[in-house]
């Protein structure tokens, strides 16, 4: 029998029966759309996370009291301004180091209020960290030595304290205390979960006089190229342990939390990926079950095509084509409703999707090969049947 | 009767079935030789062993013991695919319940054994269309099975057992299923082929009045032939 007419025979089996068609379909059409809706939704959520990470700036290290650790308890920071200037004399440029206290506070303009996340920075910050200015300008040098007064704004800040008015030049106050206002930040967007668009950058001094403390929560430096990030993290940490014996200080880079961040959400994708192909397994299950019962229905075609000349072969190929249709067109259905969830998702959540032609062309193949590997069983079977017994069957 | 080439041949055939263990015999030593353009018709009561026969006869299943060649070909030597082939181009089958594919054109029923033989579509119904028209159906070559008469399915299974051209056509109880006069017909129409064209036609039936019509009759009783007309 020649493939192009077992192709049409197979078809026209299934158009016959189109419900149970559909419906046994429906298993590798959930199954396959899940695999290439997570894979795209995890492939996607990974990328995002990435260009987050790198967004922050590049060759960033960033030193914190306490073991970094996922699980570990956030410790206590006993940093200070002056272990701020030690870092500053091992890296050998002002320019390079950046510090921040930060706690949430509610700023007011007017009757305008909100409640937002108050940073103590040096003027180093946009060297260090990728953040730009829309209007006004940051804080200066002078601003951080004579702890003077004055706040840039967040994009969200802005709006909500000042809507479309200019705020520059006007006042709010932080905590009670009275600030100018000389620059806004251009939109950034979320970042590792922070929105970065809800915070007020104040000078590090009057944050500490605004608060009644002297503590800096961490230090970020930014190294003047990547193969000295390390050997620089090792310097500063030395250092830092010496000026406090008993603390703990470690220095992570970047590539160390796209590393954890992505082996997380690697295993994440990985196990719901897995639990996809489960599902893609149960619909195989259900194709080599219809498939089996289909044998049995047509035990008499069967039988009469055995009489006019079909060898077991040409049986066979007949069946096990039928259930390889079954599953690929199961497969390319699965694969457009995957595609369009994956993109669903994208549209009504911060998510972005990243259709990956690999997971496309690997849910394709599996679908074939679930179709084959539940296929083989029915088809062995009908190809074997006697023809006597098949023929005499009601 | 047989002529210079036989189109079957058989030499003490028997055939039995395992059962619980033990072997039940359904044939027990049957010779007979089936002519080209030869017109026999096997009769005995139901369990006489003759269904058995006609699937012996037609290469849908193997002697345990004895020789059958059918089409010049000795089936102990012939694997399942040799077999399938052998059918396809040697016997055709006509059965009691017309054996039609449902939801299929009276003409890719006809067409359907030359599929096997690897013939394109339009070669195929081509020739399916033809026999069509010999059997009297060229009006309703896009009927399926459910809108046609059981004397008219009969007419289409007619027409798939010989669209390959065989040498022998084995018909099970054509009759058995359509009304006396439907059932002449189809009779009539058996004879007619096998007179045009040379096909030996061996029918298989229980109805005495059928069998009178044969040119030679096999009474079989008990898996054993009693008489040889």
């Amino acid at each position: 029998m020649r493939v192009s007419e077992a192709w049409r025979v197979a078809l026209t089996a299934l158009r016959a029966n189109r419900l149970r068609s559909g419906l046994t379909m429906l298993g590798v059409v959930i199954g396959v759309a899940a695999v290439v809706m997570l894979v795209a939704i995890g492939t996607g959520a990974k990328q995002m996370v990435e260009q987050q990470v790198e967004g922050l700036g590049s060759n960033l290290l960033i030193v914190l009291p306490g073991r970094v650790d996922f699980g570990a308890a956030p410790a206590v920071s006993r940093l200070s301004l002056s272990d701020v200037d030690a870092v500053t004399r091992i890296v050998g440029d002002r320019s390079r180091v950046a510090v921040s206290v930060t706690s949430g506070e509610t700023v007011r303009a007017g009757a305008a209020s909100r409640f937002t996340s108050v940073l103590g920075v040096m003027e180093t910050t946009p060297q260090v960290f990728v953040r730009s200015i829309s209007r006004g300008s940051y804080l200066s040098r002078s601003d951080v030595d004579t702890s003077r007064r004055v706040v840039v704004l967040g994009a969200d800040v802005g709006r909500s304290l000042f809507g479309d008015r200019d705020p520059i030049g006007q006042q709010i106050t932080i905590a009670g205390v009275r600030f100018r206002v000389i620059g806004v930040f251009a939109p950034l967007g979320q970042s590792l979960g922070v929105d970065r668009d809800d915070e007020v950058h104040i000078p590090v001094t009057t944050a500490h006089r605004l608060l009644g403390t002297s503590r800096v929560d961490g230090i970020a430096v930014k190294a003047p190229d990547r193969e000295q990030i390390s050997a620089l993290g090792d310097r500063i940490v030395a250092e830092l342990s010496r000026r406090h014996p008993d603390t703990e200080f470690s220095a992570v880079t970047q590539e160390q939390i796209l590393g954890v961040l992505g082996d997380i959400l690697g295993v994440l994708t990985g196990v719901l990926a897995a639990i996809a192909g489960i599902s893609l397994l149960v619909g195989g299950v259900g194709v080599s079950n219809i498939m089996l019962v289909s044998v049995r229905e047509r035990t008499r075609e069967i039988g009469l095509r055995k009489a006019v000349g079909a060898r077991p072969r040409d049986i066979g190929v007949q069946f096990l084509l039928e259930a390889v249709l079954l599953t690929t067109l199961g497969g390319v259905t699965g694969m457009v409703l995957g595609v369009a969830a994956a993109l669903a998702v994208q549209a009504i959540s911060p998510v972005p999707a990243a259709i990956t032609w690999w997971s496309v062309a690997l849910a394709f193949g599996v679908s074939a090969a679930v179709g084959i590997v539940f296929g083989v069983v029915p088809a062995q079977r009908a190809g074997r049947l006697d023809p006597v017994v098949a023929l005499r069957s009601e | 009767m047989s002529g210079p080439v036989a189109a079957v041949e058989a030499y003490d055939i028997a055939r039995s079935y395992p059962l619980d263990g033990l072997s039940v015999p359904a044939l027990r030593g049957v010779t007979l030789t089936v002519a080209k353009g030869d017109y026999l018709a096997i009769v005995g009561p139901s369990g006489s062993g003759k269904s058995t026969l006609m699937h012996l006869l037609g290469a849908l299943d193997r002697p345990t013991s004895g020789r059958l060649v059918i089409g010049g070909r000795d089936v102990a030597k012939l694997s399942a695919p040799e077999m399938a082939r052998l059918r396809n181009e040697t016997v055709g089958f006509v059965f009691q319940a017309f054996h039609l594919l449902p939801r299929t054109s009276a003409l890719d029923n006809v067409a359907l054994p030359l599929v096997y033989r690897g013939l394109r579509a339009g070669a195929r119904r081509e020739r399916a269309a033809a026999m069509l028209g010999r059997v009297g159906l060229g009006h309703r070559l896009t009927h399926r099975p459910s809108q046609l008469s059981g004397g008219e399915q009969q007419r289409v299974a007619i027409a798939r057992a010989l669209v390959t051209e065989p040498a022998v056509l084995l018909a099970d109880e054509p009759t058995g299923n359509l009304d006396t006069t439907t059932g002449e017909a189809v009779l009539a129409l058996l004879e007619t082929l096998n007179a045009e064209s040379g096909v030996a036609l061996v029918l298989v039936t229980h109805d005495r009045e059928v069998a009178a019509r044969a040119r030679r009759q096999i009474v079989m009783r008990d898996g054993l032939v009693v008489s040889c007309g």
